[in-house]
């Protein structure tokens, strides 16, 4: 499966795919009571691109994410989400997208008084991979799998099924189709983890520190499997403290301190030479904790 | 030692069962369906961020937890006659035993969804959930599985509990036991028999009880 696939719209050409924008945030704010977690946050992603966000603990980089995925309400700020953009890559021509949602662009600007269908509407267009799974244990891989676009998309079961299969086998866990999530290693639940993400037919995937909980010999099989994607052309946001993925796997690279986005850009660039202070300090740590 | 009457206590274990299988069993059955219900409202108001509601549910389980059940029982049967409110012996019974269960339960009820990790609400909303199914798909199936100990509690303390409804004319196995006793004058034997009934309707509870853990932990590590 592809994302954002679009019936009749042309696809755009690659070199305009570059300067087209999936995701647009500006001036994001959020407090939760006295403490300012986002100061104000501008950012975009291009259909396609991959953005990591890197910084600090407590930095506000996974509350940036949880505003994309509207587990978290803005105090202030604007997220638009371009109606369902970029190359049909499959050339199937199908109509992506999680319902009627994905075809019109999302815009919400959070001053306002921010509606459950607004906010509906904006997590439709997102997936999230969490740094903890949360697979349903009562439910099996493909019940995992299946519930969202079944219970919630209302497509057909059969379709969804197969679907669900053909993902499971791509990260090679088709025998653990009938598994409840307890019976899986990290690695696994997280694979299944993404594969949920995937069967909800996302514009836009976020992870949220996907291989922060995991045991050191199995994150390489998950960053493995978040590479494929990105090379495939997902879009996606990661939040992640695995410097040398995000050199690899990013487009660009934003450092988040103290609720901002202290600087962005270039992969290579921003963790060779960065610019700001901060950026050198906090780089400087985590390549020589000790 | 004084002997037994084997010949009273087998004659009178049919009319001791008739009590229990037409009064107690079905006596707490209802209630406790009722009560169930009325618990799962009153723990979603008690988690409701709207503060009226959940000061409704924080009163209710205050009062019902802080008065004597055999006070409800009364209130209800002897008491609500006064302002003109006359309901037979069975459904007062019922309404005060489900009340009753209702309040405990509801504090189960609450604990258990409380147990349910963050996370999973976060997950249903992800795959774009809204509250009341994120709840009743996600969120009350795992609940469930940790409440069963805790309601398995309610439901034996219940069962027991329904003898109290002897005391407002309700026909039920501990009133079928008082009546035979008085007739007969063999208390001990009549009483300990009853007793002996009661027991053997908790254990096939607790039994019921094991098999419906064991079902619900099937999802879980052990």
């Amino acid at each position: 499966m592809s994302p954002a696939d679009l019936p009749a719209e042309p696809s755009p050409p690659a070199d305009a795919a570059a300067s087209a924008v999936l995701l647009r945030v500006r001036g994001l704010q959020k407090s939760f009571g006295s403490n300012r977690v986002l100061e104000s946050v501008d950012l975009t992603v291009g259909p396609g691109r991959v953005l990591a966000l890197i910084g600090p603990s407590g930095s506000g980089k996974t509350t940036i994410l949880r505003c994309l995925n509207g587990l978290e309400l803005p105090d202030g700020g604007t997220i638009d989400v371009a109606a369902a953009v970029g190359a049909d890559r499959a050339g199937t021509g199908q109509a992506h997208g999680r319902g009627a949602n994905a075809v019109v662009p999302v815009t919400i600007d959070f001053a306002l008084k921010t509606s459950a269908k607004q906010l509906g509407a904006l997590r439709d267009r997102s997936a999230m991979v969490f740094q903890h799974y949360n697979l349903f244990p009562h439910k099996t891989v493909l019940q995992n799998v299946i519930e969202g676009p079944v219970v919630v998309q209302r497509r057909p079961v059969s379709e969804v099924t197969i679907e669900a299969l053909a993902l499971l086998e791509r990260v090679g866990l088709t025998d653990k189709r009938d598994s409840y999530p307890f019976e899986l290693s990290g690695g696994q639940q997280q694979r299944v983890g993404i594969v949920r993400a995937l069967a909800l037919r996302p514009q836009l995937l976020l992870f949220d520190e996907p291989t922060s909980a995991l045991d050191p010999e199995l994150v390489g099989d998950v960053l493995r499997l978040i590479k494929e994607l990105a090379d495939e052309g997902w879009s996606m946001v990661i939040v992640t403290h695995e410097l040398e993925f995000a050199r690899e796997v990013a487009h660009e690279i934003a450092f988040v301190d103290g609720g901002t986005i202290v600087e962005h850009g270039d992969p290579k660039l921003l963790l060779r030479h960065p610019q700001q202070e901060r950026t050198r300090q906090f780089l400087h740590r985590l390549l020589h904790p000790f | 030692m004084i002997q037994p009457d084997w010949e009273l206590f087998f004659s009178s274990l049919w009319p001791l069962l008739d009590g229990a299988v037409r009064g107690t069993v079905p006596l707490a059955l209802t209630s406790f369906a009722i009560g169930l219900g009325l618990a799962l409202v009153l723990a979603l108001m008690r988690l409701s961020a709207k503060r009226a509601l959940s000061g409704i549910a924080r009163g209710y389980i205050s009062i019902v937890r802080g008065t004597p059940l055999l006070v409800q029982l009364f209130v209800i049967f002897y008491g609500l006659p006064s302002i003109g409110v006359t309901i037979e012996p069975w459904p007062s019974a019922v309404v005060a035993f489900s009340i009753n269960v209702g309040g405990y339960a509801a504090e189960v009820i609450r604990a258990a969804i409380l147990s349910v990790p963050k996370g999973q609400w976060e997950a249903a909303y992800m795959i774009g959930m809204s509250h009341s199914r994120a709840l009743t798909r996600i969120i009350l199936p795992q609940a469930a599985r940790v409440s069963v100990p805790p309601l398995s509690n309610t439901f034996i303390s219940l069962v027991k509990d329904t003898s109290l409804a002897s005391l407002i004319l309700v026909t039920e196995l501990f009133r079928e036991a008082q009546q035979v006793a008085a007739f007969s004058q063999e208390f001990m034997l009549l009483y300990l028999e009853a007793a002996l009934i009661y027991w053997v309707i908790c254990l096939v509870l607790s039994t019921g009880q094991g098999f419906l853990e064991k079902r619900l932990d099937r999802y879980v590590a052990r």
